[in-house]
């Protein structure tokens, strides 16, 4: 649901710049001002959210366990999927975080032929794993507008990044890759019936959101070209705190500027949160070490319990009867009770 | 009870596609053989839970207090703070749908609210509406939703319709899982008293006589007694169990199923041959006569205040540890909450099989081991005679109980026995055992005949596996270690693939076993001829 209102929403931002740069002028109001909340937003927002979760007790370790756990010797434990130490946990995270183990997982159900059966199908890995490397590699190749000079490691990112440029003059393979997987993502939601049906306008705000990001960008190095150097101006400004406006930016980077505020603002809000939440969940980041090391639960409290006592109490004549054992004798023995 | 259409009708019915109207603005419709009989008064009011009434799902009026909202929302704000997951799951979900076609229940029936993504979204929209700004303001747009009785009996029917097997949370990039999320929001549907009898009826009972079944300490002694009888027909040797016993090295805990019904029964059967084999000094108690708990399906509450009795119970009759039989959510529980609920008891000692003197450090600190552990080391260590040839008219497969794999990650062990107990021993295709098994379609408290349409339902996945391997292997045994399983699969295999039967690892255990002094067998546990032995039976009559 809601596909139609998040692009009318990305397209009303898109239109909200325009107005506000080229018709009125707000170059201050673009440039320094929204960026600004932007960023501050999302550190206020991305550490609220992140104490919150942290204040919420873990009060049972309940990993998910899919391999071995360790019992034997002769049986081989499974040291990630079933992590029974801290550095089975490591790699267990580093795997989802890295390589997203459990999407890797995926499989794909099909009802035919009287039959359930279950197919292959790592697409959706693929193209999360390509959307999210691309989308980090792009960010840190931007950190060379807000350093100076650049930093080795964004100017080796932004070679390699440009390899296949002897195919097309300045191409860079990560602008490729986001906006394909991007694309991807956003088509699957809307053609995979399930996927669709439980799609909500933020899913697709998300993706509108960043394509229009990363497409106003990709417009400004290949088609549109904008002068960089004044970009470079007004980004180290909001750097070094001495923000400064340059005249002559064309609208096109303030659109690209304020998706990317956008963005930041939003983050914190939406599930775009899953990127830190995924460190903090439960399932995943405890070992499955259960029966070697106590797990105590901080607000645990005493409860109603049907003790012994009570049970042998009610059940004491026939547990007698029976010849089971009890701790307090009856007040007659049974035989003078049937007398 | 509804009338169940013939399983191939009902494969046929089964349709995938999404309606046509979004789901928020799909009424809950209960239908027949997808819910169970609400809690009767008396169950409720044996624990102490509160708004014990009279009332009927299919009733338009649910005769809630009239400050229901007020108590649900207060329970969601709490669980959010006691709970990380309960936030985080609310959260982080990004609707990718890889979970959604791995649920067993909505395989089987097709209902777009099946998927744990959109189960759980019946909740998070709650929150949403709430518990954020973007919800309060946004609402619908947020994907929030106010909180309606028609709201609330979506959720009863919809976390009633999931049986926290944790499959979903396997595949989800964040480990959301949706047991947790179904766990609360039963949690949330108790306090205001509409759980289903066939959980609270267990409850009650046992939180009063010990076991789920309610069976009496002097009835306990009698059906354990009778199963030695029908031991001592079959072998000739006559274990002598004890129970209550102070003194003793091991106190025995198995699920109450095993005790009452068939197969159960001959699993219990093959534990007291193998401990009269070894001479082992145990005890059953009569108190500590449930290793199951259907607690856990009301509240983490209830289900600590029904596993007091184990500890209690091992540290009363002076126990050095404890053994647990075949069960399911049992096992998870002692694997997984157990120890957190009550302190183990200094008395306890660490593990030691009394044959092998192999030292369980993997149960250090719970001091409890799985029967199936126990008998992997014996015969790890050679100390069983075996014949598992009394088996060979069995091809079995193994049906990794959910609890089991995805709560407790023991998949080697239990095969390791099967395959030395019996000849024939297949797996099923890898997507439907170990860590990706599916569900019996049949836990966490739903195996009552009323719900039979949707058992079928959710059974599906797993009997289509096992109609492979039946069809390709000749499978005509499936085993598995857990008292619901147990109970559960017979029907489900007789509705979608006749001719395969359900045992237990233990009464796979009890029929190959050698046993000193006994008499030459010619008939397993059951009373069926041994293969071989069609003809001598015939002869002995």
């Amino acid at each position: 649901m809601g596909m139609k209102f998040a692009l009318n929403v990305v397209l009303g931002l898109a239109l909200f710049v325009i107005i506000g740069v080229k018709l009125l002028g707000l170059h201050y109001l673009f440039g320094v001002i929204i960026p600004y909340t932007a960023v501050t937003l999302f550190f206020l927002g991305f550490i609220y959210k992140v104490f919150m979760w942290a204040r919420s007790a873990v009060p049972f370790r309940i990993p998910t366990t899919t391999g071995q756990q360790r019992s034997f010797p002769w049986i081989k434990p499974s040291k990630i999927d079933s992590p029974y130490t801290k550095w089975g946990v490591v790699g267990r995270m580093a795997l989802e975080v890295l390589v997203f183990r459990s999407l890797f997982r995926n499989t794909k159900m099909l009802k035919r032929e009287g039959k359930i059966t279950y197919h292959w199908e790592k697409w959706l890995w693929l193209a999360a794993l390509a959307f999210h490397y691309a989308f980090i590699i792009i960010f840190i190749r931007h950190l060379r507008f807000f350093a100076d000079p650049v930093p080795g490691f964004v100017q080796f990112l932004e070679k390699a990044d440009s390899f296949f440029e002897m195919a097309l003059p300045g191409l860079l393979i990560t602008d490729v890759i986001v906006v394909a997987a991007a694309t991807y993502l956003l088509i699957r939601r809307i053609i995979i019936p399930q996927v669709k049906y439980v799609s909500l306008p933020a899913d697709y705000f998300a993706l509108f959101l960043i394509l229009a990001l990363v497409l106003t960008g990709i417009t400004m190095r290949y088609l549109w070209r904008v002068d960089v150097v004044k970009i470079k101006e007004l980004t180290m400004g909001l750097a070094t705190f001495h923000p400064v406006v340059p005249k002559g930016l064309s609208v096109i980077f303030y659109l690209h500027l304020f998706f990317v505020s956008t963005l930041f603002a939003y983050f914190p809000f939406s599930k775009l949160m899953h990127m830190p939440g995924v460190f903090l969940s439960p399932t995943r980041n405890l070992p499955n070490n259960n029966r070697m090391v106590r797990h105590v639960n901080p607000w645990d409290y005493p409860v109603k319990v049907h003790t012994y006592e009570d049970y042998e109490e009610e059940f004491r004549e026939k547990m007698v009867e029976a010849g089971i054992p009890v701790e307090k004798p009856l007040d007659k023995p049974v035989e003078q009770q049937e007398e | 009870m509804a009338k169940l259409p013939k399983s191939d009708e009902l494969f046929q019915s089964i349709d995938h596609t999404p309606p046509e109207k979004w789901w928020m603005d799909l009424p809950v419709e209960l239908k027949p053989g997808r819910f169970c009989y609400p809690a009767k008064p008396k169950n409720l009011e044996a624990v102490g839970f509160p708004f014990a009434r009279e009332w009927k799902p299919t009733d338009e009026d649910w005769k809630l207090p009239p400050n229901w909202r007020e108590i649900f929302l207060e329970g969601v704000r709490e669980r959010l703070e006691r709970f990380r997951t309960f936030r985080l799951f609310m959260d982080i979900c990004v609707r990718c749908g890889a979970c959604a076609d791995k649920c067993h229940f909505f395989i089987g029936s097709g209902d777009p609210k099946n998927m744990p993504v959109l189960r759980a979204e019946l909740l998070r929209s709650i929150y949403r509406k709430y518990f954020t700004t973007s919800g309060k303001f946004l609402g619908r747009t947020a994907g929030a939703r106010e909180l309606t009785e028609e709201v609330f009996k979506e959720l009863w029917y919809y976390f009633f319709q999931c049986t926290e097997c944790r499959r979903c949370s396997v595949f989800c990039p964040y480990g959301i899982d949706t047991a947790e999320i179904t766990i609360i929001g039963r949690e949330l549907i108790n306090l205001l008293g509409c759980n289903i009898d066939w959980i609270m009826g267990p409850v009650a009972n046992c939180y009063r006589t010990g076991n789920h079944l309610g069976i009496q300490p002097h009835a306990f002694k009698d059906m354990i007694e009778f199963f030695c009888d029908e031991i001592e027909e079959v072998t000739g040797v006559r274990p002598e169990p004890s129970f209550n016993r102070k003194g003793a090295e091991i106190l025995f805990v198995t699920p109450s199923g095993d005790v009452f019904a068939d197969p159960g029964t001959y699993t219990c059967m093959g534990y007291l041959m193998l401990f009269h084999e070894l001479g082992l000094d145990y005890t059953w108690s009569t108190y500590a006569s449930e290793g199951g708990n259907f607690g856990f399906f009301t509240s983490h509450e209830m289900a600590k205040r029904l596993h007091y009795k184990i500890y209690a119970e091992a540290e009363r009759l002076g126990v050095k540890y404890i053994i647990g039989g075949e069960c399911g959510h049992m096992w998870r529980l002692i694997h997984q909450y157990l120890a957190t609920w009550w302190k183990p008891p200094e008395s306890l000692e660490v593990p030691v099989s009394p044959i092998t003197g192999t030292k369980f450090e993997h149960a250090k600190s719970t001091k409890m081991i799985h029967v199936v552990e126990f008998t992997a080391d014996l015969i790890r260590n050679g100390k069983l005679k075996l014949d598992p040839s009394r088996n060979d008219n069995l091809v079995v497969t193994f049906h990794d109980s959910c609890n089991v794999a995805r709560g407790m990650g023991m998949f080697e062990e239990p095969r390791y026995v099967l395959r030395h107990v019996c000849n024939n021993f297949v797996d099923m295709p890898p997507e439907t055992i170990r860590e990706q098994t599916f569900c019996c379609g049949s836990g966490s408290g739903l195996n009552t005949d009323e719900y039979m349409d949707m058992r079928m339902r959710g059974g599906l996945p797993r009997a289509n596996a096992v109609k492979h391997v039946h069809e390709k292997h000749g499978v005509n045994m499936l085993c598995a270690i857990c008292a619901i399983d147990r109970a559960v699969l017979p029907p489900l295999m007789d509705y979608w693939v006749p001719g395969v039967d359900v045992t237990g690892l233990h009464e796979l255990v009890g029929n190959a076993l050698i046993m000193t002094g006994e008499k030459k067998r010619t008939t397993n546990l059951r009373g069926e001829p041994l293969p071989g032995m069609e003809d001598v039976e015939d002869e002995d009559l």
